[in-house]
């Protein structure tokens, strides 16, 4: 990355992670019906949240591409969907995994289930959209299709609200009925879980986004300190994994592995891709310097 | 000229050359004959259960249908340079769109009116409620789901993959509008729930996306 600043937002966002993680699997107290399982939680909003407003900076960034056509706002739009299908794809492998020990089934077709699949399946369309259509027409395409997924989903909600009226879905925790509530432990970690996905988040979309700039500039240097930043990140986080598994025993703490084991193979996976494409646009750069 | 002679102008133009090949029709009229077949000897029903899925799957039939008639609609002016020409004639782009939406309503609404008879013979339906709500869901659920296409259709054709790229981007946009028209028809044919919010909702999606495709075709027009 060009920006001094990295370096330090890097080991930031480590520190962050590896707080938060202590807070989800040791500070925080056991829930009393679900067990350790529950921890879940603490990866599962946070991804929630952290996704919708990535979306949410898509469509602003699309509605800025369509009156001005800058091409920052649509490299802000781009990465802000592709980190936002990450973030979701999180939240919709933990949720399951969350719901067989608890519920006792996988998946259900309640109002926030239904609504975040629906969300999901929008942007990944956004994204084969972009992938599909040609270099030029591409951006104003796929602004339009932002703009009316942006659209989309208040009528989805509704559309289930409505229709579908059965909600299993645990009520949200900060809401005004009296018996919504966390405990004061439980908030600090969901909270600062939240703020190491966001700051997390950040980074990937940083390192997403000056990539794309890049292949909109061509221009290597940047991406290449980029990708040791996202190493980096990669390499703390899952030592920390490791260390915070291997507690008490309990049969449902295989629930609490997997969840944890997903989430960190979807944001795993989604680096390589990223490393794949640095890889390739390297390749040109020499192609092109050969030429 | 005016929009509205244009717009007759375009639709009077795309049902002509309909009407002499009758390619889309009849491969549409076909097509959903083999799908309600398909579907009548996968599912056994009885005559309770037939109401509460036809719903369902009258709609998947008609989806399908309509996304095959509007690729043909957006293809034929691709292949004749069409769109280009349209580009630089001072004509407003709305007019052209208007004409497709309503040209591609009248085709879809057709095979509605031809597939009707078939799925009530096929799967024995009556209907509990009131013939004319359902008219008008299939009035609405018609134009969601042609306005929606025809202005997708519009944006997939312009990719490289054409024809398979409808259906990715139409069916996840039409979603809420797809449960909503299943939901009233199902609610209708029963007489167990009201129809009502689904009507209601239907009848918002139209207006918010008929707003939304006619103000934004333009871009999708000149999108280069």
């Amino acid at each position: 990355m060009k920006s001094k600043f990295f370096p330090f937002f890097v080991g930031l966002v480590l520190t962050l992670l590896g707080y938060a993680a202590y807070q989800a699997l040791v500070a925080a107290p056991t829930e009393e019906t679900m067990g350790d399982v529950q921890r879940i939680f603490y990866y599962h909003v946070p991804s929630a949240w952290t996704a919708m407003l990535l979306f949410l900076v898509n469509f602003c960034a699309s509605a800025v591409y369509f009156f001005t056509r800058s091409p920052k706002a649509d490299a802000w739009a781009l990465t802000a969907a592709e980190v936002g299908v990450v973030f979701c794809t999180v939240v919709l492998i933990t949720g399951p995994i969350w719901a067989r020990p608890v519920w006792g089934i996988w998946w259900t077709w309640d109002l926030r289930l239904t609504t975040t699949l629906i969300m999901w399946l929008l942007y990944v369309s956004y994204l084969l959209l972009r992938r599909g259509s040609e270099p030029g027409s591409s951006s104003t395409l796929a602004t339009v299709f932002a703009l009316s997924a942006a659209v989309d989903i208040p009528i989805v909600w509704m559309a289930i609200r409505w229709i579908n009226v059965h909600t299993q879905h645990p009520q949200p925790v900060f809401g005004n009925s009296p018996n919504s509530g966390l405990d004061p432990h439980m908030k600090v970690a969901l909270f600062t879980n939240w703020f190491a996905f966001m700051a997390m988040a950040a980074l990937i979309f940083w390192v997403r986004y000056s990539l794309e700039r890049t292949t909109q500039t061509v221009a290597r240097a940047f991406v290449q300190r980029a990708s040791r930043g996202t190493a980096a990140v990669l390499g703390m986080s899952t030592l920390l994994f490791f260390q915070s598994v291997g507690r008490t025993p309990d049969a449902r703490h295989i629930f609490l592995i997997s969840g944890y084991a997903a989430t960190w193979i979807i944001h795993i996976s989604y680096f390589v891709i990223l490393g794949r494409k640095l890889a390739k646009l390297q390749e040109e750069q020499k192609e092109l310097k050969l030429a | 000229m005016s929009i509205a002679a244009l717009t007759w102008a375009n639709i009077t133009k795309d049902l002509q050359l309909e009407w002499r090949s009758r390619d889309v029709l009849n491969s549409m009229l076909f097509f959903a004959l083999l799908v309600v077949v398909i579907f009548s000897f996968s599912f056994d029903f009885s005559v309770d259960e037939a109401r509460r899925m036809s719903g369902g799957l009258i709609w998947t039939a008609f989806l399908f249908c309509t996304v095959m008639a509007l690729n043909q609609s957006w293809a034929r002016e691709l292949k004749n340079g069409v769109l280009d020409a349209f580009r630089v004639s001072p004509a407003p782009p709305e007019a052209l769109f208007l004409g497709k939406c309503l040209g591609n309503f009248i085709l879809v609404g057709l095979l509605e009116c031809l597939m009707a008879p078939l799925f009530v013979l096929f799967y024995n339906l009556s209907s509990a409620g009131s013939l004319l709500q359902l008219v008008l869901v299939f009035v609405l659920g018609t134009w969601a789901l042609v306005v929606n296409g025809t202005f997708f259709a519009a944006m997939s054709i312009r990719t490289r993959n054409r024809e398979l790229m409808l259906p990715l981007v139409l069916f996840p946009i039409s979603i809420p509008a797809v449960l909503s028209m299943v939901n009233a028809t199902v609610a209708i044919l029963t007489g167990d729930f009201s129809p009502t919010p689904s009507i209601e909702l239907l009848a918002g999606y139209c207006v918010v996306f008929t707003t939304l495709c006619f103000v934004l075709f333009e871009a999708v027009l000149n999108a280069e």
